[in-house]
């Protein structure tokens, strides 16, 4: 529960992932830190700046443990997902950066797991991407293109899931949620409002809105709202905006989303500022 | 040496998968010294002999899509999913918002200009299935070429490693679901 | 004009007895759960105005309110039957239990699908996970009231009773009665406390001598995750807050598992002198027990003996003449969610919100109720504390094995003569668990319930304990006559239900896990299938959120393991089967069209 104080002295205040050595300061978790340093950690829920919330777990990385307990030597971990022997499975963007951890990020192994996960978030939902205006804007569509996702693999749950076009100028496709909450936090921490929330359970979990109709005309969202930008797929956008930037010349035609500094891209793009 | 035999077929999809694989323009005369077409839209061969590579576009939405699908799969050695609705659906899966009742009801009977209003049941008509699937649902595939559509070139780095025996796969450049 | 007068009149009329009843409700306690249950009962649904009056009477987001309403089972937006019958669907207690489909008689009887109420209002049915009945047959909630013993002559009389409306109270009250069933007493049960002798003895030593007691005793959560509770409860007392907070966890939502309810039935005095030695040792003035919604009908009980340790001087102002020693426990029912067991999703609960479990670190014992630094135990650690103070240390330690020191409560249920409370010291092997409940030949035990672990007969010489299987109570039974891939689907549907839908692989694996199983059950898998479900298993375990996911793949992972055969003999031996059926896809379009011929259908 404490942190290991009692590692070699050049250690100290360093991480490291994949073998490169990583400074950090006290209050830092793995992912602020890699993000300080340059490298990527893939991420669909996390934006510097926001409440980290860790759920989409596209971030997980694997830990290396100093002891082996018992737990580590379970004969049911054997396929192909398992988490390497001796280590442990924690989100990089909630678990602080602690002197001495070993990370594995960028393996094979884990960017399958990813993958999969990249998989599960669109058979889950209905993502249609040559008819989404978020198309090339869309950071889930990067992640898949970044780990090399050619199907969804697992079959469709083919969910139905409402439409809310009442607002004059933002529009709400629960189709393509993915439940990463960025919209809910951001209204919260930066806007100062509560538009956002998730009701329901398990696959049941959907997005709502928080008016006395349940719709968005209805709440106290604004065009200028961090809220209203913030969504990394086509679940929320902006009405009348959505083919200034013509298809080919859009975020992750010209970018990776695995650059460092892409949050940035992906935001102000949305508000046409970037061409 | 005789030539690699490639089959293809558009289930529920526009062509336009088919209409970027002939953008391949001249490259089309060297592929050819390669390979031969059995049942396609190019040939009009009406059904699938044996084949090595079957190449689908579309999904699957009717009883004949099924019915093709698997004569696909039952002579191609290798099937590839071709496009954004073999591979999900695509934009005819968008109906799936929708029961089927709804959507008939839509088209031939509620819908404007609709004169003499039914819906349509002749036998020749293959039945719609409730739901529009990708492909995978129904058959092994072994290969997915993604992009609405995918583009010339996809389609010959696919074919051309496969012409090499090599696994085929896709630079990140040629990686794209639109 | 009339009408809309009418109208308004209506709905300012609806809106006043809202009103009215929120108030009542708040008047008992202002905590969201509870006010929506009274709502709930009163209405017997939350309609989208009742969100809106909770809201505003309670001044909470119009969302959290929504989303609460939405998250737990018990709560509904559409009306439920005056008669709400909810039949457990666990393997040890559920409708299928005794090898017929109860629920499907009762529907008969009722002219009622599950899942619906019938439309003269009259009833509703539905199933819903353990309701931690298993040591009394297949058993159901009727209106929060668990009937036991279910048999087929017994639904034709619930039916009647529906039919006829007869009030509960008229309905015949052995039906009701709940036994203890306690089979084997050991440490803990075996001699009740006297009311208030652990407090005096506490009292006695200081809180550095208490805590050390703890300590020293070995104690471990009997939650099955076994941290020491002695170390809880000093960090929780060296954590700098505002206030401490003491919470018992008894949402004891494990299948399989209900030992709690039993203690919470005959020792709850026992229960609230541990937690308020736990007070007095971690410095808090306020504690809550969190009863899962199942076990309301036990809050009356639980109530009175609260207000007797009040008049004892056991709770309150200056505790036993104790000059600065207060303390009181306030009781919070949850409403169907197993996640809530989950200690960090229990305290999101206990703050009226969904119950979604936090990130950690930071751990409950630093920032957990309200931010503020928190012990949350198991019922059986209470209990146990409680016993440790009044007898020490080393009789605890006399008892058990060297890292797992003391006794264990046993749920047993299952294929066995005699289901019920068995308490054995750590270290016992189940061989003889099943000798002493009477399971022969067993061919399998699911050890602490469906996210513990499945054992085969090669393994009955294992023992009981952190060290080698760990469980929170509960033991299953299945004999040789069990389909075990029914029981594992059964797990895997129960997993899907609960998962709170937070992170990804939990939410839409414990789906694909439940699909997948249901494709191979149904004889319709392959290899491929089957290979499937082990990544998937594997992803979910080692990659979710919280306990829920990382447990939820178990029953599979184990059975792939020790029963293979089990899967293999239901798949199909060819190359590849579709994800849905076909034909039945075509169903729709056949009625549409009045088609039936050959070509209107898919073999």
């Amino acid at each position: 529960m404490s942190a290991d104080t009692t590692q070699n002295p050049i250690t100290q205040n360093t991480i490291t992932i994949d073998g490169q050595e990583i400074p950090f300061v006290a209050g830092q978790t793995i992912m602020d830190a890699a993000l300080a340093a340059g490298v990527y950690i893939p991420h669909l829920c996390h934006k510097p700046g926001l409440t980290p919330h860790g759920s989409c777990k596209l971030c997980v990385v694997d830990i290396a443990s100093r002891s082996v307990s018992s737990h580590n030597s379970d004969r049911r971990v054997q396929a192909k997902f398992q988490v390497v022997a001796d280590s442990r499975s924690v989100s990089a963007c909630t678990m602080p950066a602690v002197a001495g951890q070993q990370i594995s990020n960028n393996t094979p192994a884990l960017n399958e797991v990813r993958k999969t996960i990249t998989q599960m978030l669109f058979i889950e939902g209905n993502h249609i991407c040559p008819s989404c205006e978020k198309c090339g804007d869309c950071t889930l569509q990067a992640m898949a293109y970044h780990l090399g996702m050619l199907d969804g693999h697992f079959p469709q749950f083919l969910q139905r899931r409402a439409v809310d076009a009442s607002h004059p100028t933002v529009m709400l496709d629960r189709d393509r949620c993915i439940l990463c909450e960025l919209c809910v936090r951001a209204s919260r921490e930066v806007d100062g409002k509560n538009v956002f929330a998730i009701a329901g359970r398990g696959i049941n979990a959907h997005l709502i809105v928080n008016s006395a109709s349940g719709k968005l005309v209805d709440s106290d969202l604004e065009t200028s709202d961090m809220a209203a930008h913030i969504c990394p797929v086509g679940a929320i956008l902006i009405k009348e905006h959505g083919y200034e930037v013509p298809i080919g010349r859009r975020t992750f035609d010209l970018h990776q989303v695995g650059e460092i500094g892409s949050e940035e891209i992906i935001l102000t793009k949305v508000r046409h500022a970037d061409e | 040496m005789s030539k690699i035999r490639i089959a293809t077929t558009s289930l529920a999809g526009c062509f336009g998968c088919h209409m970027s694989f002939l953008d391949m323009d001249e490259r089309l005369v060297a592929l050819l010294e390669h390979v031969e077409f059995n049942r396609s839209p190019l040939t009009d061969i009406k059904h699938c002999g044996p084949c090595d590579i079957g190449l689908i576009e579309g999904g699957v939405c009717n009883a004949e899509n099924v019915h093709v699908l698997r004569e696909f799969r039952d002579n191609c050695k290798i099937l590839i999913a071709v496009g954004a609705c073999a591979i999900n659906g695509g934009v005819p899966a968008m109906r799936n918002h929708f029961s089927l009742r709804e959507c008939l009801e839509e088209v031939y009977i509620n819908g404007a200009g609709v004169e003499n209003p039914q819906i349509p049941n002749d036998v020749e008509l293959p039945l719609l299935l409730d739901k529009v699937h990708p492909i995978h649902e129904v058959v092994r595939v072994d290969y997915y070429l993604p992009g609405c559509p995918p583009s010339a070139d996809a389609f010959l780095k696919i074919l051309g490693d496969l012409l090499e025996g090599r696994e085929p796969v896709l630079p990140h450049n040629l990686l794209h679901y639109d | 004009m009339r009408n809309v007068s009418v109208t308004d009149s209506n709905t300012a009329n609806t809106i006043g007895v809202l009103r009215s009843a929120i108030a009542e409700a708040c008047a008992e306690s202002p905590h969201l759960l509870h006010v929506l249950h009274a709502l709930q009962q009163q209405f017997l649904h939350i309609s989208d105005e009742a969100v809106r009056e909770v809201a505003a009477h309670l001044d909470l987001p119009l969302s959290q309110v929504d989303a609460v309403n939405e998250f737990y089972s018990f709560f509904h937006k559409t009306p439920r039957g005056r008669y709400d019958i909810l039949f457990s669907n666990c393997t040890s207690c559920g409708y299928m239990a005794g090898g017929v489909d109860l629920m499907a008689m009762l529907g008969r009887r009722l002219d009622i699908v599950a899942g619906n109420t019938r439309s003269d209002g009259l009833v509703s049915m539905d199933q819903t996970s353990c309701i931690g009945m298993c040591d009394h047959g297949a058993a159901l909630l009727v209106n929060g009231m668990p009937i036991t013993r279910l048999d087929d002559s017994r639904i034709d009389r619930i039916a009647a009773l529906v039919e006829a409306e007869a009030p509960l109270e008229d309905w015949p009250p052995e039906w009701f009665q709940v036994d203890d069933n306690i089979r084997v007493s050991g440490l803990l049960l075996k001699d009740d406390l006297t009311v208030g002798i652990g407090l005096r003895k506490m009292l006695e030593l200081d809180v550095a001598d208490t805590l050390s007691e703890i300590i020293q005793s070995g104690l471990r959560g009997r939650g099955g995750a076994g941290f020491s509770t002695g170390m809880k409860w000093q960090f929780c007392r060296e954590a700098q807050g505002a206030a401490h907070y003491v919470v018992c966890n008894a949402d004891e939502g494990e299948p399989g598992t209900f030992k709690d309810r039993v203690i919470l039935h005959s020792h709850a005095d026992s229960l609230f002198e541990g937690m308020t030695v736990c007070a007095f040792a971690v410095g808090a003035k306020q504690g809550y027990l969190y009863l899962r919604g199942e076990y309301r009908y036990l809050l009356p009980h639980l109530q009175s003996v609260l207000a007797r340790r009040r008049e004892l001087a056991l709770l309150g102002v200056d505790i036993l003449g104790q000059p600065g020693f207060s303390f009181d426990i306030d009781i919070v029912v949850g409403a169907g969610a197993y996640i809530c067991g989950e200690e960090s999703a229990l305290i999101e609960s206990l703050e009226g919100k969904r119950g979604i479990p936090r990130v950690r670190p930071p751990f409950p014992v630093t920032h957990g109720y309200r931010g503020q630094p928190t012990v949350v135990n198991n019922v059986e650690t209470f209990i146990a504390a409680a016993h440790i103070v009044l007898r020490g240390s080393a009789w605890f330690r006399a008892e058990g094995t060297e890292k797992s020191a003391g006794s264990k409560i046993l749920s047993i249920s299952g294929d066995c003569a005699t289901p019920g409370i068995y308490e054995y010291p750590f270290g016992v092997t189940i061989r003889q668990v099943l000798d002493d409940c009477g399971a022969k030949n067993a061919q399998a035990v699911q050890v602490g319930g469906p996210s513990g672990t499945l054992i085969d007969s090669a393994e009955f010489d294992r023992r009981l304990g952190f060290d080698d299987l760990s469980t929170g109570g509960s033991l299953m039974v299945f004999g040789q006559a069990r389909d075990l891939l029914a029981v594992i689907v059964n797990f895997a549907h129960f997993f899907a239900h609960e998962s709170c839908g937070f992170c990804t692989p939990c939410r839409v694996g414990t789906a694909l896990l439940k699909n997948g199983l249901g494709k191979i059950a149904g004889g319709h898998g392959t290899r491929y299938d089957l290979d499937e479900m082990q990544h998937i298993a594997t992803l979910v375990k080692c990659r979710s959120h919280c306990g829920l996911g990382q447990t939820a793949a178990n029953p599979i992972l184990d059975g792939l393991q020790r029963f293979p055969q089990t899967f293999e003999q239901r798949l199909v031996h060819h190359d590849f089967e579709p994800h849905f059926d076909l034909d039945a896809a075509l169903e729709e379009a056949r009625q549409i069209s009045r088609r039936d011929d050959a070509a209107a259908h898919i073999e």
